[in-house]
């Protein structure tokens, strides 16, 4: 491999600078709402979808806590003199609540937000392959935004005020976001049309996104570094992106014939004109399982960083980790069926998606150990970030490891459509996700704005966070494994206590998040400025100033193992870290004989 | 092209690029207005371009994977829907359609290759060219799908032979009639396939005036020596159509074995009489179920139209582009990438083509 050359040592020529934010930065580089609205620039388009992606998780949020309000109680909270447009309405908000969070939410979330800022200056390159193509994703994330939620709130209006027309043509969504045939194609009332032309739209959002990132990976790497001297956070980008351009078609064209089902009755999905509704089934998990890992593959390669860095040390088992991500993504498009297991599937079909749903969990626990390993006896660091990366580790455990009992055939019979599947997929979906979203946040906070956040208050929010998020969901496997239906607004009194619970848990929750983003507004009013490199990281993008200038490296960063940190030592006043000009110019021993070579 | 000046000046592997410090290489491109500021080289770009658009391309086959998936799954469970259906296919027209789409991609591709050797007038009119090709193909499609509609074979609940299909105004059954003939318009002028279906004619009286018009059409007899028993025997029986000699001594007679004590009989595949399905002798379940042929068909061929139509608008934009002058041997990606999109849209239709048409 080729030899290391001398780091260069901090000048202030935008550097990796000690202290001072630089005066000019990406942030101020032009001023004006179109400077903004029509940028090229990754980091603008980056922070514009954090806002949007916020804005929607809001949303989500917020009918997250409403549905968990009316479970409080086995009669109708919301309206109780009519229960049946209380359930009605009920039927409303989870549809919303998933369809938002996963379509509006989860799925851009780390890729658009931090893959969007973070992928090129890891690459140390200026920009991602196709600018103008980011941007146009970003406005056809923001029209299928505003499409999908107006539908879905027109209807949650129309139930309210018992006026369906109330926003014409928004005629909400009652279905569940997973839409099953055929109460989507024929029985359902609402738009359902409507809503599968948002969630088309936004398909395309992702598939753009994920070409710019598989393109920009091949082709924008800098000179030294090869495949597997990429950081990890892009081993995952790539196979994100992977499954995204793979399987979003097949939603696409989902989508496309479920609306020529409703509008023309072609007879596809619907048995009354000859359809198959088992074909939809097929159809729509064969993209919404991978899905999933196009969720969670991000989240694992952000917690890659924050175990590496907030222990000092060289990650374990760095090309077991690398290839368990592709791993991962490929597998995950021969699972499908274990959505289906009760959907009359023959039993040959069921047992071989169980046998490789089962195979599927072993690059995942391939990841934790190697983090474990990283995280003995190393030097560790609980900032913020390392806190949800902790937290991450044991939730992604036990959701992961709850998936096994879901994959089990004879087991499934009784958890199918319970609390049990609620509770697995949000420990992965918020304990594991929304975990690494927040620490991803957090880690590379100072980067982003140049200011540093209240320690005390972000390590406070992580806790509450973990707290509420486990009394909210740990009880509802519980309540699924004691037989508590999913989707169900009411339910036989034995189960209130595990809803009561469950619901103040959600509250909890809700506090927990409401103190991280005062803790980050707060930052940006008043935060620190933060120095180039608070964390002592060596992947590129700390080797310029934070915020990074507008082409993001005045003087192109050596290439290196991404992880060695060695060349960086404590700055002398305090304020993060700055390269050290004594550190040895040959890269350092990994310390753990995993064999990686230079 | 982006044109945002960066503060530092120069690209950071400026200097590692051009060796001594400040010296513009001619042909660095550094100035080329048709290199990116976040790319190094042309090359890189060009090859970065090219390696989105075959990523794009990829997830235009996955679309249409799962239509051709649909089509597996139906055809698979209704063949003789399928085998029934596609007679209101007509295979000249879907040769033409593919002869048109095939010399349209020789045409881009010639159009890629001008480009590349900086013939404009060769470019532009390729690009012309294949631009039409597209309209030929548009227009030849706007004739099928009139044909259809007039006769009946709309996708979903329009459709005359949908079995749940009463909302339709007018004579339903004077409907379905006409659009029954239209399917089987090549019964009385040709043979049709060798293959049929094994009940032969239908005993029922319903299709007495067609028993008739292939009674005295191109019957098949086989020359075989062996004495060939008339027409099976068509029963109804349990709402299924079956034949009433099965299991007996004149089924064996009717059907002879190909390997049997008494040796190797090489007419064994000679049937009598009819060649394909009928309406008639199609099974009552088969029959409601023949409208999803017909909505696969427009599925597939619309979303497939959709993309051509598409594909003429980038041959325009191309156009106007060349026009203006905008491509050169060093800088011909749009075209390059407009090209692959074209032979994808062809591609997918080389593989729509035998599905429909030629299925036998």
């Amino acid at each position: 491999m080729s030899s290391i050359a001398t780091p260069v040592p901090s000048h202030g020529q935008g550097g990796s600078s000690a202290g001072v934010s630089p005066e000019h930065h990406y942030l101020n580089h032009s001023r004006g709402i179109l400077s903004w609205l029509l940028t090229l620039d990754h980091k603008r388009i980056g922070l514009m979808y954090m806002v949007t992606v916020l804005a929607a998780f809001f949303l989500g949020g917020l009918f997250a806590v409403l549905l968990r309000t009316e479970l409080l109680g086995p009669g109708a909270m919301f309206v109780p003199s009519d229960p049946v447009k209380t359930w009605r309405l009920y039927n409303h908000f989870f549809t919303l609540h998933g369809a938002v969070m996963v379509f509006m939410f989860i799925i851009p979330a780390i890729p658009a937000i931090l893959g969007n800022f973070i992928l090129p200056l890891m690459l140390g390159a200026k920009d991602v392959a196709f600018p103008r193509l980011n941007l146009l994703s970003f406005y056809i994330y923001v029209l299928g935004s505003l499409f999908l939620f107006y539908v879905l709130i027109g209807g949650i209006l129309g139930v309210i005020t018992g006026n369906e027309n109330i926003l014409p043509g928004g005629f909400g969504l009652d279905t569940g976001w997973t839409f099953y045939t055929p109460y989507s194609s024929s029985s359902s009332k609402s738009g359902v049309v409507p809503a599968t032309i948002g969630v088309f739209i936004l398909g395309f959002s992702s598939i753009l996104t994920g070409l710019n990132f598989i393109a920009s990976i091949h082709m924008l790497r800098p000179k030294g570094m090869n495949w597997f001297r990429m950081p990890l956070f892009l081993w995952a980008l790539y196979s994100t992106s992977l499954i995204q351009i793979l399987a979003t078609p097949v939603l696409a064209i989902t989508v496309l014939l479920l609306a020529a089902e409703h509008i023309l009755n072609i007879g596809i999905f619907d048995p009354k004109y000859g359809g198959d509704p088992v074909l939809f089934q097929h159809f729509f998990w064969f993209y919404s399982h991978p899905a999933v890992y196009i969720m969670i593959l991000p989240g694992l390669g952000v917690v890659s960083e924050l175990v590496t860095t907030f222990s000092r040390r060289h990650v374990f088992g760095y090309q077991f980790i690398a290839v368990s991500s592709v791993a991962i993504a490929l597998l995950g498009f021969l699972v499908w069926g274990h959505h289906m297991f009760t959907s009359g599937q023959s039993p040959l079909a069921n047992s071989i998606f169980s046998l490789i749903t089962f195979s599927v969990a072993i690059p995942s626990a391939v990841k934790v150990f190697n983090w474990l390993a990283t995280l003995k006896g190393g030097s560790i660091h609980l900032n913020t970030p390392m806190l949800y990366a902790l937290g991450f580790i044991g939730l992604f455990t036990i959701g992961g490891l709850t998936g096994i009992p879901l994959a089990t055939l004879p087991v499934d019979i009784h958890f199918h459509d319970t609390y049990f599947v609620v509770a697995h997929f949000h420990y992965v979906m918020v304990g594991s996700m929304l975990f690494s979203f927040l620490g991803g946040m957090y880690y590379w906070w100072p980067k982003m704005f140049g200011k540093m956040y209240n320690e005390f208050w972000g390590r406070l929010g992580a806790v509450i966070i973990y707290a509420g998020f486990n009394i909210t969901f740990f009880t509802q496997f519980i309540a699924g494994g004691q037989g508590m239906p999913r989707r169900y607004a009411t339910y036989p009194e034995y189960f209130q206590k595990y809803h009561v619970i469950s619901t103040l848990g959600a509250y909890v929750l809700t506090i927990g998040l409401f103190i991280v983003l005062f803790n980050w507004l707060h930052s940006l009013l008043r935060g620190k400025p933060a120095p180039g490199n608070p964390w002592g990281s060596h992947t590129l993008e700390w080797h310029t100033a934070s915020p990074p200038p507008h082409d993001n490296f005045p003087v192109q960063p050596v290439v290196g193992d991404p992880y060695d940190m060695h060349y960086w030592k404590k700055a002398p006043d305090g304020n993060g870290y700055i390269l050290d000009p004594d550190a040895s110019e040959q890269p350092h021993g990994h310390g753990q004989g995993t064999g990686v070579k230079h | 092209m982006s044109t945002t000046t960066t503060a530092a000046g120069h690209g950071p592997n400026y200097d590692a690029a051009h060796g001594d410090k400040g010296h513009i290489d001619a042909n660095s491109g550094h100035h080329d207005p048709n290199l990116a500021h976040h790319f190094d080289t042309p090359e890189q770009q060009f090859s970065t371009s090219k390696l989105g658009m075959w990523t794009f391309l990829a997830t235009e086959v996955l679309m249409f994977g799962g239509l051709f998936c649909a089509y597996a799954v139906y055809r698979y469970n209704h063949p003789e829907v399928f085998l029934w259906s596609h007679h209101a296919l007509d295979a000249k027209w879907g040769m033409i359609n593919t002869i048109v789409l095939l010399a349209s991609s020789f045409t881009m591709a010639w159009g890629v290759r001008a480009a590349q050797l900086n013939k404009q007038g060769l470019l532009k009119l390729m690009l012309i060219l294949t631009f039409l090709g597209g309209v030929l193909f548009m227009v030849i499609k706007t004739v099928e799908y009139k044909s259809k509609w007039q006769h009946y074979l709309f996708p979903g609940y329009l459709n005359s032979l949908n079995a749940s299909n009463t909302e339709v105004p007018g004579d339903a059954a004077k409907r379905r009639a006409d659009t029954i003939a239209y399917v089987e318009k090549y019964k009385k002028a040709g043979d049709g396939d060798a293959h049929g279906s094994s009940l032969g004619h239908s005993a029922n009286p319903e299709s007495a005036e067609h028993s008739n018009a292939t009674a005295g059409g191109n019957v098949h007899q086989p020359e075989a020596s062996q004495p060939v028993k008339t027409a099976p025997n068509v029963v109804e029986f349990n709402n299924l159509y079956v034949d009433g000699n099965a299991g007996t001594a004149d089924f064996a007679a009717i059907h002879p074995p190909a390997f049997s004590a008494a040796g190797i009989n090489l007419d064994a595949d000679k049937r009598p009489a009819h060649k394909w399905t009928t309406y008639t002798e199609l099974q009552p379940a088969d029959r409601a179920q023949l409208n999803t042929f017909f909505s696969i068909y427009f599925m597939m061929t619309g979303l497939h139209g959709v993309h051509v139509v598409v594909g003429m608008g980038i041959m325009v934009w191309l156009y106007l582009r060349a026009a203006r002058g905008d491509f050169s041997s060093g800088y011909f990606t749009p075209v390059d990438l407009g090209g692959l999109y074209w032979h994808l849209v062809d591609l997918i239709w080389i593989f729509l083509f035998p599905l429909l048409y030629l299925i036998h």
